[in-house]
């Protein structure tokens, strides 16, 4: 047990932060090697009434980019830690066999799971369920290797994206089941109170949250039609821009075919989970993108079974649906829903061509001689927006420190979503230094740990408020904002030290070459490359990188980092 | 940046020449030379963001801010509940320097420095800090009328208010006569509704009666509501128009005004096919008035929770607070929409509604704020008549 230093709770806040601290000095070694940390952090706001104060960080290094690795979880998890005692836990080490942790306040044993070997996320949520607390857990995915396996919360909320399911399997840990029964304390109740008052008032006015077509109410899927309408629809494999079904594949088909119900992490009133009275999950936006125009298919119930069958095996549903169109595209043809479903066991399976695919698309597209043909950055699969349609988004990818990722700038915000302020999505002016502090928000609230959508309503400004209540310890906006950007250039060194510089920091040349789907009204041209370079430099300046995109010593020392070469 | 200052220009927010507007990207630029830049520039230093304006407010407000600043105790409580929602509270600082302001803008989104003018900051966009600014201003003004009135009521008028107030009226511009005329409805393309919300918009914003992104328009026409997208200019409204089907059947409306659960509720519930929302100041300010708050066991939370059915003449106050949830005036405008077709929302703003085009709203919503700055004024005058009275008996 450790009882970190106050200055490194102030330096680093908790979740990603802190998680981040303790991954620094290890970061350089393989993401299998047993002396690899696998953490699990929560933020100093999980489990008081802050709004989206349920989520935690998971951060390792990817096995399937090799970049720091985090996720920001939901669920229960994070507030049964704490309340268990503990702001994080940090696992290193290997168990000889199939193996589980399970903790109840400040009792921890490892039981033996040698005999849940194999077994599906659903099998697992049967086993937990009706029992308090919560869990997390890998499936047979991470088992046979998939190198986008997910750790899967309280059955269907994901530590996703970056593989930390197969981190989680190298160390022979089918699961962590979590127990607390403890009180949070907060400094100053009243004070924690008002914070909560704004963030609620600025949650109620914002449309993307709260409104008649928010995410409250269709869930992400909200979003569907937005990169319909936008002509930024990640279509074919990214060869177009603009799916013609795309109008009868929306929130609204789903709500009205599974008549879903809200649900959403502990914490949190905005409740955009959406689960049909069937008990199934429906897909998130990104989801919901990949199984239909991303492989040109038109069937529903076919998005709803692979998201499922994803979430049963533990892979992450954007890099399956990615490596599937990237497949498509090699191979010269459509494929069929059952081949889509067959393929997805096979990948969760470790067998026939799933194996190879259960590598993601970059390891998969080389070695059958087609790198051009994965869409991807850093190795990481992309997302459903099509950078053709947002040059803030085409950087928030290329710069992202796990990939090919839209969450960590987030730009859509603003460039589709008008928040804070709209930004014209065709030019990068302006984006560099958008992206930069947008990062820096975005690493806070990971840190903290709430949830990046509210902020789509509230700012750091009002969240300041509920951490100085909580904490006792006064901080403003800018003040979390100063140890968010410490945050995010800590992850950028983690990065330099394993090889990673600006050479990385691209995007697939399709972009640049192939013009998106335009309409009458809107053309939708390949990216300027010569001005995303100039953008891409100017991130560099801002962010206190090189020219190369390294991490200068000046800057590290002036965010009072210690400097790792 | 040029935009943004001809738009604080053209609202007579500030004088030409004044702003001084600074933008970092890569490279810092600035709108002007000007002495405050070196004061100003340091703040990207201290702060993270992209952009910075500092001007002296024009008449009035920069006699109200100044008013409000030296009274305020170090930060101004803003009494609007739209803008506080979004602002909160004001800081005021004494000491023109980078640290000071700094220390302010850590923590809020503008300050304001009595005898210079106001800073504002954003991390995004000059949009940001033209939108911070005029906001400041509306809700300045907003306070400094509604607190004069209340002062008035409680016979707390000092010499040194008076002469501020006989000052600041002298720079209020006269209340204009409209003459603005629109396009006749009904409407039978989509093209002719666009056209049509997008012309309502421009007389809105240039006879004053919104500021900056505040307020919104729509017009329902072939079950969909076609409306003002959340943080657009009204003057600008080309491209910033959004199709919400009344049946849901796309989100394409996720980034429509956080308004919207209000205008379609209106329309389902009644014959009207066009709304304008406004933030004009006295109806505003007059919404807010009441002679009984200071006794009430709900001051404080009249936004939401007053019990009177309240009219100013034959026109509805209603509560509650903008965008959705069970305190969205969603849920009290549409049924006073449908008696009066002009409503004031407390301490917020107008709807008015209109059968087939935007004439009849327009007009609607220029009534309503005749009617408040003329109550407001009339309601002083009876002030001063009673002070007249009990001078006289004296």
């Amino acid at each position: 047990m450790e009882t970190p230093d106050e200055r490194v709770y102030h330096d680093f806040v908790g979740g990603k932060g802190m998680a981040g601290y303790y991954l620094a000095d290890h970061v350089t070694r393989s993401w299998n090697d047993p002396e690899m940390p696998l953490i699990f952090f929560t933020g100093p706001l999980v489990g008081t009434s802050s709004p989206t104060s349920g989520r935690m960080a998971v951060m390792s290094r990817s096995p399937l980019t090799g970049t720091v690795a985090d996720a920001s979880v939901g669920g229960k998890f994070g507030t049964e830690l704490k309340k268990a005692g503990w702001d994080g836990v940090i696992l290193t080490g290997r168990a000889e066999t199939l193996t589980g942790i399970e903790m109840e306040d400040d009792q921890i044993r490892l039981v033996d799971a040698s005999s849940l070997g194999g077994e599906s996320i659903s099998s697992m949520d049967q086993r937990f369920a009706g029992q308090a607390g919560s869990y997390a857990a890998i499936g047979p995915a991470a088992e046979n290797g998939v190198k986008f396996a997910n750790i899967l919360f309280d059955g269907h909320y994901a530590a996703g994206r970056n593989g930390l399911g197969l981190v989680c399997a190298a160390k022979n840990l089918k699961y962590i089941k979590i127990r607390g029964s403890g009180k949070i304390p907060i400094h100053d109740p009243k004070g924690l109170e008002a914070a909560r008052i704004d963030i609620f008032r600025l949650v109620a006015a914002s449309p993307v949250l709260m409104g008649e077509f928010g995410i409250s109410k269709y869930g992400t899927g909200a979003l569907y039609d937005l990169t319909a309408s936008r002509r930024m629809m990640p279509t074919d494999n990214f060869r177009k821009t603009f799916f013609e079904a795309a109008s009868g594949l929306n929130a609204h088909a789903y709500e009205k075919k599974y008549h879903p119900g809200h649900t959403g992490c502990r914490g949190c009133h905005i409740r955009c989970k959406k689960i049909s009275g069937d008990k199934e999950v429906l897909p998130e936006f990104e989801t919901m993108n990949h199984f239909t125009a991303l492989l040109g298919l038109k069937d529903i119930s076919l998005v709803m079974k692979a998201n499922g069958l994803c979430n049963d095996l533990g892979m992450d549903t954007i890099s399956a649906g990615a490596v599937l169109s990237c497949y498509s595209e090699i191979e010269g043809r459509a494929l069929l829903p059952d081949e889509i479903l067959s393929l997805l066991q096979d990948m969760g399976h470790g067998r026939g061509p799933g194996k190879e695919l259960g590598k993601g698309a970059f390891r998969y597209a080389s070695s059958v001689g087609h790198p051009e043909s994965a869409m991807t950055v850093k190795k990481l699969e992309l997302p459903a927006y099509d950078p053709r349609g947002a040059y803030g988004m085409a950087l928030g990818y290329a710069l992202s420190t796990r990939g090919g990722c839209h969450l960590r700038a987030y730009p859509i915000a603003t460039e589709l979503l008008r928040k804070p302020v709209p930004m014209d999505r065709f030019t990068f002016s302006g984006k560099a230094r958008m992206v930069k502090i947008a990062e820096d928000v975005n690493a806070m609230v990971d840190s903290l740990t709430a949830c990046k959508f509210i902020f789509l309503g509230a700012t750091l400004e009002e969240y300041a408020r509920a951490f100085s209540a909580v904490t006792g310890q006064e901080a403003s906006g800018q003040d979390l904002l100063k140890i968010g950007e410490r945050i995010y250039f800590q992850e950028r060194m983690m990065n330099s030290r394993n090889g990673f510089d600006c050479k990385d920091d691209d995007l697939p040349e399709r972009f640049f070459k192939e013009p998106g789907t335009g309409s009458p009204q809107m053309d939708i041209p390949p990216i300027p490359r010569g001005k995303f370079v100039e953008a891409r430099l100017n991130y560099y300046q801002i962010r206190g990188l090189d020219a190369n995109g390294m991490p200068l010593q000046a800057k590290a020392e002036a965010l009072n980092l210690p400097w790792k070469t | 940046m040029r935009k943004f200052e001809e738009k604080l220009v053209a609202q007579s927010l500030i004088l030409p020449g004044t702003a001084v507007m600074g933008q970092w990207d890569a490279g810092l630029e600035w709108n002007r030379p000007d002495p405050t830049v070196a004061v100003l520039a340091p703040l990207f230093d201290h702060l993270n963001i992209s952009t910075v304006l500092f001007a002296r407010p024009a008449e009035p407000y920069g006699t109200i801010l100044d008013y409000l600043a030296q009274r305020s105790m170090g930060v101004i409580h803003l009494k609007d509940n739209e803008t506080r929602t979004f602002l909160h509270d004001i800081p005021v600082l004494h000491d023109f320097t980078s640290e000071a302001m700094a220390g302010a803008l850590k923590g809020r989104k503008a300050a304001i420095l009595p005898g210079r003018g106001l800073v504002t900051c954003g991390t995004v966009s000059p949009e940001q800090t033209f939108v911070n600014f005029s906001s400041v201003l509306f809700s300045c003004f907003v306070k400094f009328f509604s607190d004069y009135l209340a002062k008035a009521f409680s016979g707390t008028l000092e010499e040194e208010d008076r002469k501020i107030f006989d000052h600041v009226l002298s720079g209020l511009p006269a209340f204009s006569e409209t003459k603005a005329s629109f396009r006749k409805g009904p409407f039978d393309t989509e093209e002719a509704v666009c056209g049509a919300v997008c012309e309502a918009g421009k007389p809105v914003v240039n006879y004053g009666l919104v500021d900056s992104v505040m307020g919104n328009i729509s017009c329902c026409f072939d079950h969909k509501v076609y409306i003002s997208q959340t943080g657009s200019f009204l003057d600008e409204l080309e491209g910033c128009v959004d199709a919400c089907p009344m049946d849901h059947s796309s989100c394409t409306g996720i980034t429509a005004s956080s308004e919207l659960p209000t205008h379609m509720a209106v329309y389902r519930n009644s014959y009207l096919k066009t709304i304008l929302h406004g933030h004009p100041k006295f109806a505003v300010i007059m919404s807010m008035y009441c002679e009984r708050e200071k006794d009430c066991p709900l001051s404080g939370e009249c936004h939401t929770k007053c019990p009177e059915k309240r009219t100013l003449g034959t026109i509805p106050i209603v509560t509650g607070e903008g965008g959705s949830g069970p305190l969205s005036i969603s849920r009290t405008v549409p049924s006073a929409m449908m008696a009066a077709k002009g409503v004031i929302v407390y301490g917020h703003g107008v709807f008015t509604g209109g059968e087939t085009d935007f004439n009849e709203p327009f007009e609607r919503l220029c009534s309503i704020e005749k009617t408040c700055r003329e109550a407001y004024f009339n309601r002083l005058g009876q002030f001063k008549a009673v002070e007249r009275e009990r001078l006289w008996e004296k």
